[in-house]
């Protein structure tokens, strides 16, 4: 499976700089959905897959039955997911103000904001 | 000796305060320091000659193998008196000329960390120590040469020579460096031992070109002379101390350092040889051009430095004897001239020898000593600088190779010297009293003392020359020369060649100087030597620099995230991939140890279908519900390879995102066709060899276990110290609890954006 994934994250990321390098404001934002989500997958691929092994303890034992995948870079991907939606979120919000304040949505005609 | 070379900085840092509050009497106060290091020095003298060299350690970095380590040997001690004692009387003088200046406590702060700058310089042992010393002096330097801040000149001045010498220490640090790696240590005293080691080095050629290059700037040698002349915008103390005995003769002082270990080749030899004799030759010629009474000493001494360059490639026992004798004798004449010059500037209130007359009677002390000095400078019996000028002619007649070359340049040079020590002694002071700016009359004492003292030092190691060749001449250049040298100076040396060539080059010289003033017009018809002088190309390549700055600032800095983005990702991807495939082996695996179902397929089908309709979609709500789709499948990739936690978040997250983007994008315009095919191509072609190459870097990665996972021990604590059984939760809130309490701060700080946001758009609303 990992070389499917390895595929599946150059194609996420081949798509977030495509969508990162065009001139519409929206799009640079799904590009950052896009990054972020191929970031994520590509620390998971690479930690290692396994199948059927979560990192959970059962009652009574000390350790996972039968192996286990590995947690650390999965707590790493939790904060990761949800940093970005913070992230995200903020970006969002200020497109959208953005929009409202220069009534414009191509980045090339907002270059004169900053004056 | 550590206490001797910081007494220095650590004055400097007092100084302002002393001399505040010291007021008008602080120079000679002041001038105590460089007296007392003078008798210190003085005092290894009998242990130079005993011995030959000192070595005194002290540990600095241990670490780096850096140890402070000082070498006191007849060159270092040397270079050590002239600075110390001359510095002496240049602190006493400074007080005098600078008296009742406002930044004269400054000047004095600066004026102790060059000293001390320069006395480190000479006298360390380590390479690297020896550069942090050299580059001081540099930085020193640029505050005094503009020590007049508020005059552009003074600062134009001040940059261009700190940037000639700066970059010139740049090629030195490299050199010093290979020296280092070649010989195996930073420690002169050890490279010099054995300087086979480094004639033998392959890079040999490269090393000295680097050396040199360092050296050249510093002491300024053709094509790099053009800044010392400029350097005479500082306050005429400054001149007469960095130009005579120390600042511009830090780069004689390390080819004359080096000279044993490096030495000895042609390079050596040709390169040196010819690029003094030059630089000897044009500093005589344009000091018979100049009329500024500080011009005409500035460009002596690139005559000077360009003879010490020459003797030191020569490298014959005679010619390392003249070359010692000469810096001796050049320190003290020349930094008496200085002072003269200064005095005559100050008190009136030009500089120009022309507007100078008939001074003798108003300032006859002044007269005596610029006579005594000059005669040095001229080489004229029986003062110092006779002995020191017959040396050389003898050495150029000697010398393997350039012989024919040396001599006829030193002879021409030794020609006009003549005749400008004639103006510098006779114009100002014969003749009718001119009018001048300000109403002239003797200096004080305080600008007296130094140069009446070294102009009779000169004259008395002229008649009395066995005392300076055997206190300091004689180790000296047995440091340089690398072996002992039996050193005997005398005033007559019977009647030979050199002999005859003085006597040439005086009798040309009077007749040079009663054309003086017809020689001046002559030049001055002939501008073009202004128009194509180095100093020219100086120009150029700063306003090249300039050219190129304001370019590639805006190429780079152009204002389009797309144009960054582009150049970042082309970067990587260039770099990266270059370094994958030709640097490292380029191998990749495709081996698959967990193998695919059908579904999972299918999710990574679903995934990469989402990525491409979102990105070629030009529905808004398109691409919002194929990214939904996107986010969706990854959080069944999660849940089908054992994180469930991360499916769980996922899916809240996706979930959200969908209805923000809904919610909040809605609002905005259609998306627009804002760019052409061909742009979109480019673009694409850029995306896609990024993916590519993270797809080629994850096969590459696939199954490469470097070190155990840290994990392990996560998962053994998870139950008997936290107390959990879920070990993601466990670390998230345990092991990591502080990183996770960052995290709800910064989600928290998005938060309060986004209100803050929502909150102005309805305030705007109601107005």
């Amino acid at each position: 499976m990992e070389s499917v994934m390895a595929v599946v994250v150059g194609a996420l990321f081949a798509a977030s700089v495509y969508m990162m390098l065009r001139r519409s404001l929206v799009k640079l934002v799904i590009g950052l959905i896009l990054l972020s989500n191929a970031a994520n997958l590509l620390i998971f691929t690479v930690s290692g897959l396994t199948r059927g092994k979560p990192p959970l303890i059962p009652e009574g034992m000390d350790l996972p039955a039968g192996g286990w995948a590995d947690p650390l870079p999965q707590a790493l991907i939790l904060t990761a997911i949800v940093i970005g939606f913070g992230v995200l979120a903020f970006a969002v919000v200020l497109i959208r103000r953005a929009y409202e304040v220069v009534g414009e949505d191509d980045l090339d005609k907002m270059r004169s904001t900053d004056l | 000796m550590l206490i001797a070379v910081l007494s220095g900085f650590i004055l400097a840092a007092f100084a302002p305060w002393l001399a505040r509050s010291v007021g008008d009497k602080a120079g000679w106060m002041l001038s105590l320091l460089p007296a007392g290091l003078f008798v210190y020095f003085l005092g290894f003298i009998p242990a130079v000659i005993e011995d030959g060299a000192l070595v005194i350690h002290y540990t600095w970095i241990p670490g780096l193998d850096i140890s402070l380590n000082f070498l006191v040997d007849g060159l270092s001690l040397l270079f050590a008196l002239l600075i110390s004692g001359i510095g002496t009387f240049i602190i006493i003088y400074a007080g005098g000329y600078l008296h009742g200046h406002p930044h004269l406590p400054r000047f004095y702060a600066i004026m102790f960390g060059f000293m001390a700058s320069m006395i480190g310089l000479v006298l360390s042992d380590n390479l690297i120590t020896l550069f942090v010393f050299w580059e001081l002096t540099s930085i020193t330097s640029y505050l005094l040469i503009g020590f007049d801040h508020e005059n552009k000149h003074a600062r134009w001045c001040a940059l261009q020579g700190l940037l000639v010498t700066v970059a010139g220490g740049l090629a030195l640090l490299a050199g010093l460096v290979m020296i280092g790696l070649a010989a195996g240590s930073f420690e002169l005293s050890e490279i010099l031992a054995d300087g086979d080691v480094l004639r033998e080095y392959p890079l040999y050629t490269a090393m000295v070109l680097l050396v040199l290059a360092g050296c050249f700037t510093k002491s300024a040698q053709v094509p790099f002379h053009f800044w010392l002349p400029n350097a005479m915008a500082a306050p005429t103390p400054v001149s007469a101390f960095l130009h005579s005995a120390t600042m511009v003769k830090a780069g004689v002082y390390l080819l004359a350092r080096l000279n044993p270990g490096l030495g000895g080749t042609d390079l050596w030899l040709y390169g040196l040889g010819i690029v003094g004799a030059l630089t000897m030759f044009t500093g005589s010629f344009m000091a018979l051009r100049s009329t500024g009474i500080k011009a005409v000493l500035a460009y002596t001494t690139v005559m000077a430095l360009g003879t010490l360059t020459m003797l030191i490639g020569i490298g014959t026992e005679l010619a390392i004897t003249a070359a010692m004798t000469f810096l001796l004798a050049h320190a003290l004449y020349k930094a008496s001239l200085f002072m003269l010059a200064g005095a005559l500037d100050h008190e009136t209130g030009t500089k120009d020898i022309l507007e100078m007359g008939g001074l003798r009677r108003l300032m006859p002390i002044t007269f005596v000593t610029a006579c005594v000095a000059a005669l040095s400078l001229a080489g004229l019996p029986p003062l110092f600088g006779f002995i020191a000028k017959e040396l050389m002619f003898e050495a150029s007649l000697q010398a393997p190779g350039i012989a024919f070359f040396a001599t006829v340049l030193a002879v021409a040079s030794a020609i006009m010297i003549v005749a400008m020590a004639a103006v510098f002694a006779t114009r100002p002071f014969l003749g009718d009293l001119k009018k001048t700016p300000k109403h002239p009359h003797e200096a004080p004492l305080s600008m007296l003392i130094g140069p009446v003292t070294l102009a009779a030092l000169g004259l008395l190691f002229g008649v009395a020359a066995f005392i300076p060749a055997a206190a300091i001449v004689g180790s000296s250049v047995a440091a340089v020369y690398g072996a002992p040298v039996e050193v005997e100076l005398y005033l007559w040396h019977g009647i030979n060649l050199p002999l005859m060539l003085s006597i040439l080059a005086v009798v040309a010289g009077v007749v040079l100087y009663r054309q003086w003033d017809r020689v001046l017009a002559m030049f001055e018809r002939m501008t073009f030597i202004d128009r194509f002088g180095p100093e020219r190309g100086y120009e150029h390549v700063m306003r090249g620099l300039d050219w190129i700055a304001a370019w590639q600032t805006g190429v780079l800095q152009n204002g389009y995230l797309r144009n960054y983005l582009t150049t970042i990702v082309l970067s990587t991807v260039v770099v990266t991939g270059w370094t994958f495939f030709f640097r490292a082996d380029g191998a990749i695996s495709l081996e698959d140890e967990t193998g695919f179902t059908f579904y999972e397929l299918g999710v990574a089908a679903l995934v990469v279908m989402g990525a491409v309709v979102a990105s070629v979609t030009s529905s808004r709500l398109g691409a919002v519900a194929t990214l939904g789709m996107v986010g969706f499948g990854i959080a069944l990739i999660y849940v089908l390879f054992s994180a469930p936690d991360l499916g769980i978040t996922q899916i809240m997250v996706e979930t959200l995102t969908v209805i923000l983007l809904v919610l909040v994008l809605y609002r905005l315009p259609d998306f627009l066709n804002l760019s052409n095919p061909v742009v979109r191509m480019r673009d694409a072609a850029v995306a896609v060899s990024l993916g590519g190459l993270m797809t080629v870097l994850i096969l590459a990665v696939n199954g490469v276990t470097v070190n155990d996972p840290i994990s392990d021990q996560l998962v053994a604590w998870s139950v008997p110290e936290a107390h959990g059984r879920n070990i993601v939760n466990v670390i998230l809130v345990d092991f990591r609890a502080l990183d996770t309490l960052g995290e709800i701060f910064v989600v928290g700080l998005a938060a309060a954006g986004v209100y803050a946001m929502i909150r102005f758009r309805a305030e705007d609303k109601q107005k």
